[in-house]
């Protein structure tokens, strides 16, 4: 593992590309079919009752919304009682600004070796490859993690970052990349995982861990998890680093029951998890275990351009369960990596417009049918349709457009469509040209093309009727 | 589980308000409707839309159809051109001032002017009032026959086996997946058969077809593969738009299956067209 692993360049411009190989990919489409079929059912049948469901995910909007309604007060409340419990609260609006901080804990330390548990702002920090190129192991110690870092992959799911993998794949990769005997049977591959991984626990300086709920009140670090991994990284070696987005912070510990449970079983369908670690500072003097340090990075990266904006803001609700991925008819089909983001799915296509920019994710926006599933299960209600439909918007906004709202705004300006909907506006609001289109579209529908650009790849031609519904109700109901 | 918070610390936002109750229904048939055509049915599948008035009539309403109708915006509201998509919805809320219900024969269509209208015109107070009363008397086609013309249905048919699709719009927005079923469970000669992950998009989603038409290709792909395999001789859906996705998807697989408007099924097969 002491190899220099390659930083994977981000190709999120090419989408609908990366899109086009996915859909061939036959052992990707079913892997996914499979996991996302068990994972939409697992979480149904973790939420039967559709009255309670509904509530609860009423309730976890009402407790995100409050939450961020009052943001910079609570950032601050949880600064002053991290601090009071012992921790170190650092401060990054960029992720250059966040790998310096921890690359100078790192350095402090003289740390060679970093264990992570599982983190996603740590991959939108791009931290195992900033590490790397300093000289620093950086191992990931969640199993599905483990096995990307292993195959030199980005995660494509926020949740189960392998699953777009079947044990025969991951069995190949552990015999070629770690010498293990080949075998198919998951127990023994993940008892593979844990002896490898076992040791670097404990050779490691640092451990690293993200966060999925920062309280303000009590100063406490919440992390979910179910393969102990956490709880290790976070308590095994001498020094803590979390990192975490500025949005994950809540009011108080009653705010986190009704989050807990719509994490959970969104995400697995799971009560509630193997491991629920709450860390509320570093060993005290009449402890025998923990971490002597603790420290806390919380990153903005695009964040505060979302909270800015009262409806945008609405992204920044997300608690990361990944229910609309599991559920997204497109991410079934192309998986995660073809987004080229660090957060793939839908909350991946309204949330990586902020992190980097509509000039970076000028496709993602539109590559989407609206069908409202993940709006349907978001557990604390993101509106992530209506978001998809209001950053289409921001996409076509002409470039001196003096609203300014986003970064890479007007991404998709294009004269020649705008020219093009002003022509569809005419012809839809003046009857009589509407009438005379119909007219010639009917009158001629034996001139329509066989060919009609992307529409024919899948369909043939749609031919109009040879009268249309204006000219048969006006004959049936007028008598004209 | 969600009563245990109830007993939480007094905090307004902690304890959840009540859900939205189901839509309310008026107790009688009204005399007179309005029936928005859409833009694809007019052109695509205007049989649909005459199904649909005769329907109506058959109920004894009076069906107006205002000819200087058009599209009700959401092909522009969808692609981000919101400004155009206003314009146009404007053209058509001014067509129906009456205090009729507006019946449309498509839940995308309908969800677009009972839910997206308000936003539209939200900066615009007298507009807003005018097009929060419309979406208030604006109905999808199935729920109408089914909830305010109480329809009792006396099948005409011979056995037949079809699949149902349903539209997002209709399921997610407008909240009529189980109307069309009701209305045709009232078929004594026609089995409803399921078809893998019925719930599913078909792909359509309007202008997404054709700027990401590989996953759409895929989508539609997947879609009429399990309507071909559920062992139904027809497919009937509410929505011209994914009929129109699903009918080229199977005439360009040269296949024998077709999908046919909701309307047009449930006219033929109670004595329709004789």
């Amino acid at each position: 593992m002491s190899q220099r692993i390659p930083a994977v360049e981000i190709p999120s411009r090419e989408l609908k590309h990366n899109a086009h190989d996915a859909l061939q990919d036959r052992q990707l489409r079913g892997n996914m079919r499979k996991a996302m079929d068990s994972l939409m059912a697992k979480r149904l049948a973790s939420m039967p009752d559709d009255f309670e469901r509904e509530h609860l995910r009423e309730m976890g909007n009402h407790v995100r919304a409050r939450a961020l309604s009052q943001l910079p007060d609570l950032l601050e409340r949880l600064e002053t009682n991290l601090t009071r419990n012992g921790v170190k609260v650092h401060w990054a609006e960029t992720v250059d600004e966040a790998n310096a901080i921890v690359l100078s804990i790192i350095r402090a330390h003289e740390a060679r070796q970093v264990i992570k548990g599982k983190s996603m702002v740590s991959e939108e920090m791009d931290m195992n490859h900033v590490l790397e190129a300093e000289g620093i192991e950086a191992l990931e110690s969640d199993m599905g993690e483990y096995i990307i870092q292993l195959d030199h992959e980005k995660p494509t799911h926020i949740i189960m970052p392998a699953i777009h993998k079947n044990a025969k794949q991951v069995a190949s990769l552990f015999h070629d990349k770690l010498g293990e005997a080949y075998t198919e049977d998951v127990d023994q591959l993940i008892q593979t995982g844990r002896r490898v991984l076992r040791q670097k626990f404990f050779e490691a300086d640092i451990g690293v861990s993200g966060v999925n709920f920062a309280v303000a009140e009590t100063g406490t670090l919440l992390l979910v998890e179910n393969e102990g991994n956490g709880r290790m990284s976070t308590t095994v070696p001498p020094v803590h680093i979390a990192v975490t987005g500025i949005e994950k912070v809540v009011e108080n510990l009653r705010d986190v029951v009704p989050l807990l449970s719509l994490l959970t079983r969104s995400a697995l369908g799971q009560g509630i998890t193997t491991y629920v670690n709450m860390i509320s500072g570093p060993r005290k003097s009449d402890e025998l275990d923990g971490p002597r340090e603790v420290h806390l990075v919380l990153l903005d990266n695009g964040r505060s351009q979302a909270f800015a904006d009262g409806e945008l803001r609405q992204t920044l609700n997300c608690i990361r369960c990944g229910a609309c991925m599991n559920h997204c008819p497109v991410y079934t089909r192309i998986g995660g990596q073809a987004y080229g983001t660090v957060y793939p799915g839908p909350i991946g296509k309204i949330i990586s417009p902020h992190l980097m920019g509509l000039e970076n994710t000028p496709d993602h926006p539109s590559a989407s049918s609206l069908c409202g599933a993940c709006g349907e299960v978001c557990p604390v209600k993101i509106p992530i349709p209506a978001l998809l439909r209001r950053l289409r918007e921001e996409n076509v906004k002409s470039p001196d457009d003096p609203h300014k709202v986003m970064r890479g705004q007007g991404s998709k300006y294009s004269a020649s469509e705008r020219l093009l909907w002003k022509g569809w506006r005419l012809l839809n609001t003046s009857p009589l040209a509407y009438r005379a289109f119909g007219l010639l579209a009917t009158r001629l529908r034996g001139l329509t093309p066989n060919q009609l650009g992307p529409w024919t790849q899948h369909h043939s031609a749609p031919k109009p009727a040879a009268r249309s519904l204006h000219e048969l109700a006006r004959e049936h109901l007028e008598g004209k | 589980m969600s009563d245990l918070f109830y007993d939480a610390a007094p905090n307004a936002t902690r304890v959840a308000p009540p859900l939205p109750t189901p839509r309310q229904y008026p107790a009688h048939k009204p005399a007179n409707v309005y029936l928005f055509g859409t833009c694809v049915l007019d052109l695509f599948f205007p049989e649909a839309g005459m199904d649909a008035i005769r329907l109506l009539e058959r109920e004894g309403i009076r069906v107006h159809f205002p000819q200087a109708q058009s599209c009700c915006g959401q092909p522009a509201y969808t692609s981000g051109y919101t400004d155009e998509a206003r314009e146009v919805a404007r053209a058509q809320l001014a067509l129906f001032e009456q205090d009729w219900p507006l019946v449309v024969p498509s839940g995308s269509c309908a969800g677009m002017v009972r839910h997206h209208y308000a936003e539209l015109f939200k900066d615009e107070p007298e507009t807003l009032a005018r097009a929060r009363a419309l979406a208030e008397r604006t109905f999808e086609l199935a729920e109408f026959l089914l909830y305010i013309c109480k329809v009792e249905f006396q099948d005409q048919g011979a056995p037949t086996r079809i699949a149902l699709h349903t539209s997002c719009s209709a399921r997610r927005e407008m909240n009529t997946h189980l109307h069309g079923r009701a209305l045709l469970a009232q078929l004594t000669g026609v089995e409803r058969v399921d078809h893998d992950h019925e719930s599913e998009c078909c792909g359509f989603g309007g202008t997404f077809s054709v700027r990401m038409p590989d996953i759409s290709g895929a989508m539609v792909a997947d879609k009429t593969r399990a309507l071909r395999e559920s062992g139904a001789a027809q497919v009937i859906s509410a929505d011209c738009g994914c009929l129109l996705n699903i009918n080229g998807a199977f005439e360009k697989q040269n296949a024998a299956l077709r999908g046919q408007h909701l309307a047009s099924f449930l006219w033929q097969r109670t004595g329709g067209g004789r």
